[in-house]
C-alpha cells in the first residue's frame, strides 16, 4: 500500500502531473504515491515524469477506465 | 533567481508572441510542466503574449479564418464559415463556448496555469518596447515578472537547452 494517496480523476493535462509534483513533495523520500487518474495521456507522461525527475514508477495500470501509478520518491 | 541551481539543471526558455485563449495555452502548459520536472524556466512576454500578463485577463478565441476549429456541436463537429465568424457576437459565443468545454473536461485555466508557474519559480520576462507601444504599466500587470528587453532573452537563450518561439 502506498503511503500516500492523490486523487486527480477527471483532470486534463498537465495537472495530473503538476498534482503530483506537488504531493511527492509531503512524501519523505523513499515513500510512495498512489496516483488515481483518468487522463489515458497520463500514462506515458508519469513515465517521462519519472525518468527525468529521478523518481522511481514502481506501478503502472489500468482498471475499469481508471489509470493508477505508484511513484516512489527518489528525488 | 533565487533557487540554487546546479550546472547540469535542464533549461526552457520560450518567447510568447500570441495573446488568444487557444494560444495562450501552450507556453503555460510547458513551462509549469518543464518546472515541474526540474527545469528552470524562463518566459519572456512580448506583441500580443505580453497582455497574458495583465491582471485581469479577458482571453477570447477567433473562429475567423480558422478552418481548423471545429468544435463539437449536435453531435458533430462544426467548422465556422468567415462570413459567419466576422458577424458581432459569434467570437463572444466561439470563446464562452471554449471555457465550458474546458471546465468541463478538467482543463486548468490559464489565471491556474499562470499562478502556479509563479508559484515554481518560472522567470517571466515583459518586453519593455512592446510595454511602451500598447501603454502599459507594470501597474497593470501582475506581481512577478520583470522587464528585459532582446539582449535578456538572447543572453538566456544561449544558456538553455530548449528554445521555443509560441
Amino acid at each position: 500500500m502506498a503511503d500516500q494517496l492523490l486523487d486527480v480523476k477527471g483532470l486534463n493535462c498537465p495537472l495530473p502531473i503538476l498534482r503530483a509534483k506537488k504531493a511527492l513533495k509531503d512524501v519523505p523520500i523513499g515513500g510512495t504515491l498512489l496516483v488515481l487518474a483518468t487522463d489515458p495521456g497520463a500514462v506515458k507522461d508519469f513515465e517521462a515524469f519519472c525518468r527525468t525527475t529521478g523518481n522511481e514508477l514502481v506501478e503502472s495500470k489500468s482498471e475499469d477506465k481508471v489509470f493508477s501509478f505508484v511513484i516512489k520518491h527518489m528525488a | 533567481m533565487g533557487k540554487d541551481i546546479s550546472s547540469n539543471t535542464k533549461s526552457l526558455s520560450m518567447i510568447v508572441t500570441k495573446g488568444s485563449l487557444d494560444w495562450a495555452y501552450p507556453p503555460f502548459i510547458l513551462a509549469t510542466t518543464a518546472a515541474a520536472m526540474g527545469l528552470r524556466v524562463s518566459m519572456f512576454f512580448t506583441f500580443y503574449g505580453l497582455t497574458l500578463l495583465k491582471k485581469k485577463l479577458d482571453l477570447n478565441v477567433t473562429t475567423l479564418g480558422n478552418p481548423a476549429m471545429a468544435m463539437p456541436m449536435f453531435g458533430m463537429h462544426i467548422a465556422m464559415p468567415n462570413i459567419i465568424s466576422a458577424i458581432p457576437g459569434v467570437d463572444a459565443a466561439a470563446s464562452a463556448m471554449m471555457k465550458g468545454l474546458m471546465k468541463k473536461k478538467g482543463i486548468a485555466s490559464i489565471e491556474e496555469l499562470r499562478s502556479m508557474a509563479l508559484e515554481s519559480d518560472v522567470e517571466m520576462i515583459a518586453c519593455q518596447m512592446t510595454m511602451d507601444m500598447f501603454e502599459y504599466t507594470m501597474d497593470d500587470m501582475i506581481e512577478g515578472p520583470v522587464l528585459g528587453g532582446a539582449a535578456t532573452y538572447i543572453e538566456t537563450a544561449t544558456k538553455s537547452d530548449i528554445n521555443l518561439f509560441i
